[in-house]
Protein backbone atom coordinates (compact mmCIF):
# COMPACT_ATOMS: atom_id res chain seq x y z
CA UNK A 1 0.00 0.00 0.00
CA UNK A 2 1.64 3.24 -1.37
CA UNK A 3 1.75 6.32 0.90
CA UNK A 4 -0.89 8.25 -1.15
CA UNK A 5 -3.65 5.55 0.18
CA UNK A 6 -2.61 5.57 3.34
CA UNK A 7 -3.02 8.81 3.60
CA UNK A 8 -6.28 8.86 2.18
CA UNK A 9 -7.02 6.34 4.78
CA UNK A 10 -6.05 8.36 7.78
CA UNK A 11 -7.90 11.22 6.70
CA UNK A 12 -10.83 9.02 5.78
CA UNK A 13 -11.35 7.69 8.98
CA UNK A 14 -10.53 11.14 11.07
CA UNK A 15 -13.49 12.50 8.62
CA UNK A 16 -15.58 9.03 9.76
CA UNK A 17 -15.10 10.32 13.06
CA UNK A 18 -15.55 14.24 13.26
CA UNK A 19 -18.75 12.63 10.57
CA UNK A 20 -20.07 10.56 13.74
CA UNK A 21 -20.36 13.82 15.88
CA UNK A 22 -21.73 15.99 13.20
CA UNK A 23 -24.44 13.07 12.68
CA UNK A 24 -25.43 13.03 16.20
CA UNK A 25 -26.25 16.46 16.38
CA UNK A 26 -27.82 16.99 13.31
CA UNK A 27 -30.39 14.10 14.35
CA UNK A 28 -31.54 16.99 16.97
CA UNK A 29 -32.29 19.42 14.25
CA UNK A 30 -34.03 17.16 12.26
CA UNK A 31 -36.72 15.41 14.64
CA UNK A 32 -37.24 18.48 16.08
CA UNK A 33 -37.93 20.08 12.57
CA UNK A 34 -39.72 17.16 11.56
CA UNK A 35 -42.44 17.37 14.09
CA UNK A 36 -42.81 21.26 14.37
CA UNK A 37 -41.00 22.57 11.74
CA UNK A 38 -39.08 24.25 13.41
CA UNK A 39 -35.50 25.06 13.13
CA UNK A 40 -33.68 24.79 16.45
CA UNK A 41 -30.67 26.84 16.38
CA UNK A 42 -30.15 26.71 20.39
CA UNK A 43 -29.29 22.91 19.64
CA UNK A 44 -25.62 23.65 19.48
CA UNK A 45 -25.77 25.03 22.25
CA UNK A 46 -26.83 21.75 23.49
CA UNK A 47 -24.19 20.29 22.00
CA UNK A 48 -21.91 22.79 24.26
CA UNK A 49 -23.51 22.70 27.32
CA UNK A 50 -23.28 19.01 27.17
CA UNK A 51 -19.28 19.06 26.81
CA UNK A 52 -19.41 21.02 29.95
CA UNK A 53 -22.05 19.00 31.97
CA UNK A 54 -19.22 16.10 30.91
CA UNK A 55 -16.47 18.17 32.23
CA UNK A 56 -18.60 18.46 35.50
CA UNK A 57 -19.30 14.45 35.64
CA UNK A 58 -15.29 14.27 35.20
CA UNK A 59 -14.73 16.50 38.02
CA UNK A 60 -17.40 14.58 40.27
CA UNK A 61 -15.32 11.30 38.83
CA UNK A 62 -12.29 12.46 40.09
CA UNK A 63 -13.48 13.12 43.44
CA UNK A 64 -14.17 9.64 44.04
CA UNK A 65 -10.37 8.57 43.11
CA UNK A 66 -8.45 6.47 40.91
CA UNK A 67 -10.42 3.09 42.05
CA UNK A 68 -13.12 3.38 38.75
CA UNK A 69 -11.62 1.90 35.99
CA UNK A 70 -11.91 4.74 32.87
CA UNK A 71 -14.84 2.83 31.36
CA UNK A 72 -17.42 3.00 34.23
CA UNK A 73 -16.04 7.24 34.29
CA UNK A 74 -17.32 7.11 30.70
CA UNK A 75 -20.15 5.68 31.37
CA UNK A 76 -21.34 7.89 34.18
CA UNK A 77 -20.16 11.48 31.88
CA UNK A 78 -22.20 10.18 29.15
CA UNK A 79 -25.28 9.44 31.30
CA UNK A 80 -24.59 12.23 33.48
CA UNK A 81 -24.32 14.73 30.18
CA UNK A 82 -27.02 13.23 28.61
CA UNK A 83 -29.47 13.76 31.37
CA UNK A 84 -28.66 17.11 32.45
CA UNK A 85 -29.28 17.89 28.67
CA UNK A 86 -32.73 16.46 28.04
CA UNK A 87 -33.87 18.13 31.42
CA UNK A 88 -32.43 21.13 30.09
CA UNK A 89 -34.03 20.82 26.49
CA UNK A 90 -37.25 20.07 27.60
CA UNK A 91 -37.24 22.93 30.13
CA UNK A 92 -36.76 25.21 26.57
CA UNK A 93 -39.37 23.54 25.38
CA UNK A 94 -41.59 24.34 27.94
CA UNK A 95 -40.80 27.62 28.64
CA UNK A 96 -39.31 29.36 25.57
CA UNK A 97 -41.20 27.59 22.23
CA UNK A 98 -44.62 25.85 23.84
CA UNK A 99 -46.07 29.47 24.78
CA UNK A 100 -45.26 30.07 20.51
CA UNK A 101 -47.17 27.31 19.33
CA UNK A 102 -49.22 28.41 16.71
CA UNK A 103 -47.51 31.59 16.12
CA UNK A 104 -45.85 32.26 13.26
CA UNK A 105 -42.54 30.32 12.94
CA UNK A 106 -40.53 33.38 12.48
CA UNK A 107 -41.15 34.21 15.83
CA UNK A 108 -39.99 30.69 17.30
CA UNK A 109 -36.74 30.70 15.11
CA UNK A 110 -35.70 34.17 16.44
CA UNK A 111 -36.68 32.81 19.59
CA UNK A 112 -34.51 30.22 19.40
CA UNK A 113 -31.70 32.57 18.58
CA UNK A 114 -32.21 34.13 21.68
CA UNK A 115 -31.97 30.85 23.50
CA UNK A 116 -28.51 30.55 21.76
CA UNK A 117 -27.57 33.29 22.82
CA UNK A 118 -28.73 32.86 26.28
CA UNK A 119 -26.92 29.58 26.52
CA UNK A 120 -23.91 30.76 25.83
CA UNK A 121 -23.67 33.20 28.34
CA UNK A 122 -25.19 31.82 31.01
CA UNK A 123 -22.36 28.58 30.47
CA UNK A 124 -19.42 31.80 30.27
CA UNK A 125 -20.72 32.85 33.29
CA UNK A 126 -20.67 29.78 35.03
CA UNK A 127 -17.92 28.13 34.00
CA UNK A 128 -15.64 31.10 32.59
CA UNK A 129 -14.65 32.66 29.74
CA UNK A 130 -11.57 30.62 29.33
CA UNK A 131 -11.31 27.57 27.24
CA UNK A 132 -11.20 24.38 29.72
CA UNK A 133 -9.22 21.65 29.29
CA UNK A 134 -10.85 18.33 29.52
CA UNK A 135 -8.75 16.34 31.71
CA UNK A 136 -7.89 12.76 29.67
CA UNK A 137 -9.93 10.01 31.26
CA UNK A 138 -9.15 7.22 28.62
CA UNK A 139 -6.01 5.91 28.14
CA UNK A 140 -3.81 7.11 25.60
CA UNK A 141 -4.04 3.79 23.60
CA UNK A 142 -3.27 4.11 19.87
CA UNK A 143 -3.55 1.49 17.24
CA UNK A 144 -1.58 0.86 14.01
CA UNK A 145 -3.12 -1.06 11.73
CA UNK A 146 -1.47 -0.73 8.07
CA UNK A 147 0.21 2.42 8.39
CA UNK A 148 -3.22 4.15 9.69
CA UNK A 149 -3.37 5.40 13.21
CA UNK A 150 -6.62 4.67 15.33
CA UNK A 151 -7.30 6.17 18.55
CA UNK A 152 -8.82 4.70 21.49
CA UNK A 153 -10.82 7.61 21.47
CA UNK A 154 -11.66 6.89 17.77
CA UNK A 155 -13.40 3.85 18.80
CA UNK A 156 -15.21 5.03 21.31
CA UNK A 157 -16.85 7.77 19.02
CA UNK A 158 -17.76 4.85 16.40
CA UNK A 159 -18.69 2.51 19.05
CA UNK A 160 -20.96 5.48 20.94
CA UNK A 161 -22.61 6.93 17.73
CA UNK A 162 -23.25 3.90 15.97
CA UNK A 163 -25.12 2.18 18.62
CA UNK A 164 -27.13 5.24 19.59
CA UNK A 165 -28.11 5.38 15.91
CA UNK A 166 -29.33 2.24 15.89
CA UNK A 167 -31.08 2.33 19.19
CA UNK A 168 -32.89 5.52 17.41
CA UNK A 169 -33.41 4.11 14.24
CA UNK A 170 -35.14 1.08 16.54
CA UNK A 171 -37.16 3.02 18.81
CA UNK A 172 -38.51 5.37 15.83
CA UNK A 173 -39.50 2.47 14.28
CA UNK A 174 -40.84 0.27 16.74
CA UNK A 175 -41.51 1.82 20.24
CA UNK A 176 -45.63 3.57 20.90
CA UNK A 177 -43.65 6.87 20.88
CA UNK A 178 -41.62 6.31 17.68
CA UNK A 179 -44.67 5.89 16.09
CA UNK A 180 -46.55 8.78 17.83
CA UNK A 181 -43.68 10.89 16.40
CA UNK A 182 -43.69 9.85 12.91
CA UNK A 183 -47.24 10.33 12.97
CA UNK A 184 -47.30 13.74 14.28
CA UNK A 185 -44.32 14.80 11.81
CA UNK A 186 -46.75 13.56 9.29
CA UNK A 187 -50.35 15.03 10.54
CA UNK A 188 -50.67 17.01 13.27
CA UNK A 189 -54.21 17.20 12.79
CA UNK A 190 -54.73 13.50 12.36
CA UNK A 191 -52.23 12.40 15.17
CA UNK A 192 -54.49 14.84 17.56
CA UNK A 193 -57.59 13.08 16.84
CA UNK A 194 -56.24 9.73 17.22
CA UNK A 195 -55.62 10.94 20.38
CA UNK A 196 -51.86 11.20 20.78
CA UNK A 197 -50.44 13.64 23.13
CA UNK A 198 -49.18 16.10 21.34
CA UNK A 199 -47.43 17.98 23.76
CA UNK A 200 -45.51 14.95 25.81
CA UNK A 201 -44.44 13.73 22.24
CA UNK A 202 -42.74 17.28 21.01
CA UNK A 203 -41.36 17.53 24.72
CA UNK A 204 -39.42 14.08 24.09
CA UNK A 205 -38.40 14.79 20.98
CA UNK A 206 -36.34 17.62 22.27
CA UNK A 207 -35.39 15.57 25.15
CA UNK A 208 -34.28 13.01 23.02
CA UNK A 209 -32.83 15.34 20.41
CA UNK A 210 -30.68 17.37 23.42
CA UNK A 211 -29.42 14.25 25.23
CA UNK A 212 -27.90 12.71 21.55
CA UNK A 213 -26.26 16.20 21.16
CA UNK A 214 -24.99 16.17 24.37
CA UNK A 215 -23.41 12.84 24.00
CA UNK A 216 -21.99 14.51 21.04
CA UNK A 217 -20.65 17.13 22.77
CA UNK A 218 -18.87 14.74 25.41
CA UNK A 219 -17.37 12.73 22.59
CA UNK A 220 -15.73 15.81 21.31
CA UNK A 221 -14.69 17.64 24.26
CA UNK A 222 -12.65 14.05 24.66
CA UNK A 223 -11.33 14.11 21.01
CA UNK A 224 -10.06 17.81 21.42
CA UNK A 225 -9.33 17.86 24.75
CA UNK A 226 -10.66 21.17 25.24
CA UNK A 227 -14.13 23.19 25.58
CA UNK A 228 -14.90 26.78 24.95
CA UNK A 229 -18.40 28.68 25.24
CA UNK A 230 -18.49 29.29 21.82
CA UNK A 231 -18.06 25.59 20.55
CA UNK A 232 -21.65 25.37 20.12
CA UNK A 233 -21.58 27.97 17.45
CA UNK A 234 -19.65 26.12 14.28
CA UNK A 235 -20.43 22.65 15.08
CA UNK A 236 -24.27 23.29 15.01
CA UNK A 237 -24.03 25.08 12.02
CA UNK A 238 -22.23 22.49 10.66
CA UNK A 239 -24.90 19.66 11.63
CA UNK A 240 -27.55 22.03 10.39
CA UNK A 241 -25.92 21.57 7.25
CA UNK A 242 -25.49 18.33 7.49
CA UNK A 243 -29.26 18.04 8.16
CA UNK A 244 -30.36 19.86 5.33
CA UNK A 245 -27.80 17.90 3.42
CA UNK A 246 -28.99 14.73 4.38
CA UNK A 247 -32.88 16.13 4.09
CA UNK A 248 -34.28 17.74 6.89
CA UNK A 249 -37.20 15.75 8.57
CA UNK A 250 -35.48 12.51 7.97
CA UNK A 251 -33.12 10.59 10.25
CA UNK A 252 -31.68 8.41 8.07
CA UNK A 253 -31.14 11.44 6.30
CA UNK A 254 -29.40 13.12 9.46
CA UNK A 255 -27.00 10.02 9.96
CA UNK A 256 -25.77 10.11 6.51
CA UNK A 257 -25.49 13.77 5.95
CA UNK A 258 -23.44 14.21 9.20
CA UNK A 259 -21.34 11.42 8.26
CA UNK A 260 -20.53 12.53 4.62
CA UNK A 261 -19.82 15.63 6.08
CA UNK A 262 -17.24 14.85 8.13
CA UNK A 263 -16.04 12.69 5.08
CA UNK A 264 -15.59 15.73 2.43
CA UNK A 265 -13.85 18.10 5.77
CA UNK A 266 -11.62 15.21 6.62
CA UNK A 267 -10.10 14.68 2.81
CA UNK A 268 -10.65 18.05 2.19
CA UNK A 269 -8.30 19.13 5.02
CA UNK A 270 -6.03 16.52 3.81
CA UNK A 271 -5.60 17.04 0.57
CA UNK A 272 -6.46 20.99 0.26
CA UNK A 273 -6.50 22.85 3.08
CA UNK A 274 -7.06 22.07 7.02
CA UNK A 275 -7.68 26.03 7.33
CA UNK A 276 -10.74 25.94 4.60
CA UNK A 277 -11.98 23.03 6.15
CA UNK A 278 -14.86 24.93 7.81
CA UNK A 279 -15.45 26.49 4.18
CA UNK A 280 -16.48 23.26 2.85
CA UNK A 281 -19.62 22.58 5.07
CA UNK A 282 -21.10 26.28 3.88
CA UNK A 283 -20.46 25.14 0.24
CA UNK A 284 -22.54 22.09 0.81
CA UNK A 285 -25.27 24.20 2.26
CA UNK A 286 -25.36 26.89 0.05
CA UNK A 287 -25.12 24.23 -2.83
CA UNK A 288 -27.62 21.68 -1.48
CA UNK A 289 -29.78 24.90 -1.36
CA UNK A 290 -29.67 25.84 -4.70
CA UNK A 291 -29.96 22.44 -6.47
CA UNK A 292 -32.12 19.83 -3.95
CA UNK A 293 -33.02 22.30 -1.41
CA UNK A 294 -34.69 18.69 0.27
CA UNK A 295 -31.69 17.15 0.36
CA UNK A 296 -30.46 13.61 -0.19
CA UNK A 297 -33.32 12.03 1.31
CA UNK A 298 -35.71 13.87 1.99
CA UNK A 299 -39.14 13.14 1.15
CA UNK A 300 -40.92 14.70 -1.25
CA UNK A 301 -44.41 14.16 0.01
CA UNK A 302 -47.04 16.12 -1.71
CA UNK A 303 -48.30 19.06 0.13
CA UNK A 304 -51.20 18.34 2.47
CA UNK A 305 -54.25 19.82 2.14
CA UNK B 1 -76.21 10.62 23.04
CA UNK B 2 -74.58 13.50 21.02
CA UNK B 3 -76.27 16.62 21.26
CA UNK B 4 -75.08 20.42 20.35
CA UNK B 5 -76.49 23.21 21.48
CA UNK B 6 -76.36 26.86 20.12
CA UNK B 7 -73.07 26.36 18.97
CA UNK B 8 -71.10 28.95 17.66
CA UNK B 9 -67.72 28.49 16.14
CA UNK B 10 -65.49 30.70 14.80
CA UNK B 11 -62.45 31.46 13.34
CA UNK B 12 -60.84 34.22 14.23
CA UNK B 13 -63.35 36.56 13.37
CA UNK B 14 -65.09 34.61 10.48
CA UNK B 15 -67.98 32.97 12.44
CA UNK B 16 -68.58 29.96 10.78
CA UNK B 17 -71.47 28.16 12.74
CA UNK B 18 -74.32 30.58 13.89
CA UNK B 19 -75.79 28.71 16.21
CA UNK B 20 -76.24 25.02 15.29
CA UNK B 21 -78.74 22.51 17.74
CA UNK B 22 -78.47 18.84 16.47
CA UNK B 23 -78.84 15.93 18.23
CA UNK B 24 -78.00 11.94 17.39
CA UNK B 25 -79.60 8.94 19.56
CA UNK B 26 -77.49 5.83 20.04
CA UNK B 27 -78.00 3.56 17.17
CA UNK B 28 -78.75 6.32 14.44
CA UNK B 29 -76.97 7.07 11.31
CA UNK B 30 -77.72 10.60 11.09
CA UNK B 31 -77.01 12.56 7.65
CA UNK B 32 -74.85 16.23 7.59
CA UNK B 33 -75.82 17.56 4.06
CA UNK B 34 -74.73 20.79 2.65
CA UNK B 35 -73.07 22.80 0.36
CA UNK B 36 -69.28 23.34 0.25
CA UNK B 37 -68.40 25.89 2.48
CA UNK B 38 -71.55 25.25 4.49
CA UNK B 39 -69.74 24.90 7.61
CA UNK B 40 -70.22 20.38 8.13
CA UNK B 41 -66.47 19.86 8.40
CA UNK B 42 -66.53 22.56 11.15
CA UNK B 43 -69.31 20.96 13.32
CA UNK B 44 -67.14 17.52 13.26
CA UNK B 45 -64.14 19.45 14.27
CA UNK B 46 -65.97 21.28 16.78
CA UNK B 47 -67.32 17.50 18.36
CA UNK B 48 -64.17 16.12 18.01
CA UNK B 49 -62.64 19.06 19.88
CA UNK B 50 -60.14 20.16 17.40
CA UNK B 51 -61.74 23.58 17.65
CA UNK B 52 -63.75 25.17 20.38
CA UNK B 53 -67.13 27.23 20.27
CA UNK B 54 -67.38 30.65 20.99
CA UNK B 55 -70.40 29.66 23.00
CA UNK B 56 -72.96 26.96 22.93
CA UNK B 57 -72.76 23.30 24.36
CA UNK B 58 -71.73 20.32 23.01
CA UNK B 59 -73.13 17.37 25.08
CA UNK B 60 -72.35 13.38 25.45
CA UNK B 61 -74.64 11.28 27.45
CA UNK B 62 -75.98 14.83 29.14
CA UNK B 63 -72.61 15.75 30.29
CA UNK B 64 -70.27 18.35 28.69
CA UNK B 65 -67.31 17.73 26.25
CA UNK B 66 -67.01 21.03 24.94
CA UNK B 67 -63.91 21.99 26.86
CA UNK B 68 -61.96 18.55 26.35
CA UNK B 69 -59.05 18.22 23.95
CA UNK B 70 -59.21 15.67 21.26
CA UNK B 71 -57.25 13.34 23.14
CA UNK B 72 -59.96 13.46 26.09
CA UNK B 73 -62.74 13.47 23.47
CA UNK B 74 -61.69 9.98 21.74
CA UNK B 75 -61.08 8.31 24.95
CA UNK B 76 -64.95 9.33 25.60
CA UNK B 77 -66.07 7.18 22.28
CA UNK B 78 -65.58 9.77 19.66
CA UNK B 79 -63.82 8.88 16.52
CA UNK B 80 -63.38 11.96 14.06
CA UNK B 81 -62.45 10.34 10.35
CA UNK B 82 -61.50 13.22 8.73
CA UNK B 83 -62.33 14.90 5.43
CA UNK B 84 -59.44 14.12 2.99
CA UNK B 85 -59.02 10.90 4.99
CA UNK B 86 -55.30 12.24 6.55
CA UNK B 87 -54.17 8.86 7.15
CA UNK B 88 -50.51 8.22 7.92
CA UNK B 89 -48.92 7.47 4.25
CA UNK B 90 -45.38 7.28 5.16
CA UNK B 91 -46.61 4.65 7.62
CA UNK B 92 -47.73 1.02 7.04
CA UNK B 93 -51.55 -0.09 7.24
CA UNK B 94 -51.00 -1.84 10.23
CA UNK B 95 -49.43 0.93 11.84
CA UNK B 96 -51.62 3.19 10.71
CA UNK B 97 -54.38 0.91 12.49
CA UNK B 98 -52.48 0.64 15.81
CA UNK B 99 -51.95 3.96 16.32
CA UNK B 100 -56.36 4.59 16.06
CA UNK B 101 -55.82 2.59 18.93
CA UNK B 102 -53.57 4.70 20.78
CA UNK B 103 -55.41 5.68 23.60
CA UNK B 104 -55.97 1.81 24.58
CA UNK B 105 -54.00 -0.74 26.18
CA UNK B 106 -56.11 -3.67 26.20
CA UNK B 107 -53.88 -5.67 23.80
CA UNK B 108 -56.27 -8.63 23.66
CA UNK B 109 -59.48 -6.47 23.06
CA UNK B 110 -57.19 -4.64 20.40
CA UNK B 111 -56.37 -7.72 18.46
CA UNK B 112 -60.30 -8.68 18.19
CA UNK B 113 -60.92 -5.57 16.95
CA UNK B 114 -58.33 -5.44 14.36
CA UNK B 115 -59.96 -8.75 13.36
CA UNK B 116 -63.88 -7.35 13.16
CA UNK B 117 -62.76 -4.16 10.99
CA UNK B 118 -60.50 -6.71 8.30
CA UNK B 119 -63.93 -8.59 8.38
CA UNK B 120 -65.25 -5.40 6.83
CA UNK B 121 -62.22 -4.42 5.15
CA UNK B 122 -60.90 -7.41 3.86
CA UNK B 123 -58.40 -5.54 1.45
CA UNK B 124 -56.29 -4.26 4.06
CA UNK B 125 -55.89 -7.42 5.92
CA UNK B 126 -53.68 -8.02 2.56
CA UNK B 127 -51.75 -4.75 3.01
CA UNK B 128 -50.69 -4.91 5.96
CA UNK B 129 -47.26 -4.17 5.62
CA UNK B 130 -47.60 -1.94 2.62
CA UNK B 131 -47.22 1.67 2.61
CA UNK B 132 -50.30 3.59 3.35
CA UNK B 133 -49.56 6.42 0.42
CA UNK B 134 -49.46 3.83 -1.61
CA UNK B 135 -53.54 2.59 -1.85
CA UNK B 136 -55.62 3.95 -3.80
CA UNK B 137 -58.04 6.02 -2.69
CA UNK B 138 -60.69 3.66 -1.96
CA UNK B 139 -58.32 1.68 0.13
CA UNK B 140 -57.40 5.00 1.91
CA UNK B 141 -60.59 5.55 3.07
CA UNK B 142 -61.61 2.41 4.38
CA UNK B 143 -58.01 2.79 6.51
CA UNK B 144 -58.96 5.97 7.54
CA UNK B 145 -62.54 4.40 8.71
CA UNK B 146 -60.38 1.15 9.98
CA UNK B 147 -58.06 3.63 11.98
CA UNK B 148 -61.21 5.59 13.28
CA UNK B 149 -62.50 2.39 14.37
CA UNK B 150 -59.42 1.29 16.39
CA UNK B 151 -60.10 4.23 19.23
CA UNK B 152 -63.66 1.29 19.51
CA UNK B 153 -65.91 4.49 19.38
CA UNK B 154 -69.52 4.72 20.53
CA UNK B 155 -69.73 7.13 17.81
CA UNK B 156 -68.57 7.83 14.46
CA UNK B 157 -68.19 10.99 12.87
CA UNK B 158 -67.00 10.81 8.94
CA UNK B 159 -66.66 13.62 6.58
CA UNK B 160 -66.87 13.10 3.27
CA UNK B 161 -66.34 9.54 2.86
CA UNK B 162 -66.99 9.04 -0.25
CA UNK B 163 -64.68 12.40 -1.38
CA UNK B 164 -63.32 11.98 -4.63
CA UNK B 165 -63.85 8.15 -5.13
CA UNK B 166 -65.41 6.21 -8.63
CA UNK B 167 -69.01 5.38 -8.56
CA UNK B 168 -68.57 2.06 -8.04
CA UNK B 169 -66.50 2.58 -4.78
CA UNK B 170 -68.69 5.34 -3.80
CA UNK B 171 -71.46 2.16 -3.04
CA UNK B 172 -69.30 0.23 -1.67
CA UNK B 173 -68.10 2.31 0.76
CA UNK B 174 -71.89 3.39 1.93
CA UNK B 175 -72.16 -0.81 1.98
CA UNK B 176 -69.37 -1.00 4.66
CA UNK B 177 -70.79 2.26 6.74
CA UNK B 178 -73.94 0.05 6.74
CA UNK B 179 -72.20 -2.94 8.12
CA UNK B 180 -70.25 -0.56 10.75
CA UNK B 181 -73.36 0.39 11.89
CA UNK B 182 -74.87 -2.63 11.94
CA UNK B 183 -72.01 -3.76 14.19
CA UNK B 184 -73.66 -1.25 16.61
CA UNK B 185 -72.14 1.43 15.79
CA UNK B 186 -73.55 5.62 15.80
CA UNK B 187 -72.58 7.65 12.90
CA UNK B 188 -72.92 10.82 12.20
CA UNK B 189 -72.42 10.94 8.34
CA UNK B 190 -71.43 14.38 6.44
CA UNK B 191 -71.79 14.08 3.02
CA UNK B 192 -71.61 15.98 -0.16
CA UNK B 193 -73.49 12.59 -1.87
CA UNK B 194 -77.19 13.68 -0.33
CA UNK B 195 -78.92 10.69 -2.56
CA UNK B 196 -76.54 7.67 -1.26
CA UNK B 197 -76.27 9.20 2.58
CA UNK B 198 -80.06 9.71 2.67
CA UNK B 199 -80.61 5.62 1.65
CA UNK B 200 -78.59 4.86 5.05
CA UNK B 201 -79.28 7.22 7.19
CA UNK B 202 -82.31 7.53 9.28
CA UNK B 203 -82.45 11.03 10.13
CA UNK B 204 -80.63 14.35 8.33
CA UNK B 205 -79.91 18.00 8.87
CA UNK B 206 -79.40 20.08 6.25
CA UNK B 207 -76.98 22.76 6.91
CA UNK B 208 -76.97 26.19 4.90
CA UNK B 209 -74.21 28.75 5.54
CA UNK B 210 -73.64 27.64 9.32
CA UNK B 211 -77.39 27.07 10.13
CA UNK B 212 -79.45 24.92 10.02
CA UNK B 213 -81.80 25.18 6.78
CA UNK B 214 -83.75 21.43 7.16
CA UNK B 215 -84.50 18.38 9.27
CA UNK B 216 -86.11 15.88 9.29
CA UNK B 217 -86.33 11.81 9.00
CA UNK B 218 -84.31 10.49 5.50
CA UNK B 219 -87.70 9.33 3.65
CA UNK B 220 -88.83 12.66 3.51
CA UNK B 221 -85.86 15.03 3.16
CA UNK B 222 -85.38 12.40 0.01
CA UNK B 223 -88.85 13.75 -1.45
CA UNK B 224 -88.81 16.97 -0.48
CA UNK B 225 -88.78 19.01 -3.51
CA UNK B 226 -86.40 21.77 -2.32
CA UNK B 227 -83.85 18.97 -1.20
CA UNK B 228 -84.50 17.59 -4.57
CA UNK B 229 -83.76 20.62 -6.22
CA UNK B 230 -80.58 21.92 -4.19
CA UNK B 231 -79.01 18.36 -3.46
CA UNK B 232 -80.60 16.20 -5.43
CA UNK B 233 -79.71 17.12 -8.99
CA UNK B 234 -83.24 17.94 -9.54
CA UNK B 235 -84.95 14.32 -8.64
N1 LIG C 1 -59.17 27.01 9.23
C1 LIG C 1 -60.05 27.91 8.74
N2 LIG C 1 -59.81 29.23 8.85
C2 LIG C 1 -60.68 30.14 8.37
N3 LIG C 1 -61.84 29.82 7.78
C3 LIG C 1 -62.15 28.53 7.64
C4 LIG C 1 -61.27 27.51 8.13
N4 LIG C 1 -61.82 26.31 7.86
C5 LIG C 1 -63.00 26.59 7.24
N5 LIG C 1 -63.19 27.90 7.12
C6 LIG C 1 -64.34 28.55 6.51
O1 LIG C 1 -65.50 28.16 7.22
C7 LIG C 1 -66.56 27.86 6.33
C8 LIG C 1 -67.05 26.45 6.56
O2 LIG C 1 -66.04 25.54 6.23
P1 LIG C 1 -66.20 23.98 6.39
O3 LIG C 1 -66.68 23.66 7.75
O4 LIG C 1 -64.94 23.35 5.97
O5 LIG C 1 -67.36 23.69 5.35
P2 LIG C 1 -67.78 22.33 4.65
O6 LIG C 1 -67.14 21.19 5.35
O7 LIG C 1 -69.27 22.31 4.77
O8 LIG C 1 -67.35 22.43 3.22
C9 LIG C 1 -66.03 28.09 4.93
O9 LIG C 1 -66.45 29.34 4.49
C10 LIG C 1 -64.54 28.06 5.10
O10 LIG C 1 -63.93 28.92 4.18
MG1 LIG D 1 -65.86 19.84 4.64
Amino acid sequence: MGPDFQLFLQQLLNGLTIGMVYALIALGYTMVYGIIQLINFAHGEIFMVGAYLGLTAIGIAALLGAAVPWWAVIIFVFLFAAAGSALLGGLIEKTAYKPLRGSPKLTALITSIGVSFFLQNAVMLIYGAREQNVPEILPAKQWDVAGISISLIQLVIFGVSVSLMVFLTWFIKNTRMGKAMRALSENPEAARLVGIPVNRVIRTTFMMGSALASVAGVLFALNYGSVNFHDGYLAGLKAFTAAVFGGIGSIPGAMLGGILLGVFEGLGAGYLSSEWKDVFAFLILVIVLIFKPSGMLGENVPEKV
Amino acid sequence: MLELKHVYTRYGKVECLKGISLQINRGEIVALLGANGAGKTTVLKTISGLIHPATGEVLLDGKSIVAKTPEEIVRLGIAHVPEGRKIFQRLNVLENLELGAFVRNDTHEIQKDLEQIFSIFPLLKRRLKQKAGTLSGGEQQMLAIGRGLMSRPSILLLDEPSLGLAPILVSSIFKMIDQVHQQGKTILLVEQNARMALKIASRAYVLEIGQIAMEGRAEDLQDNPVVQDAYLGGG
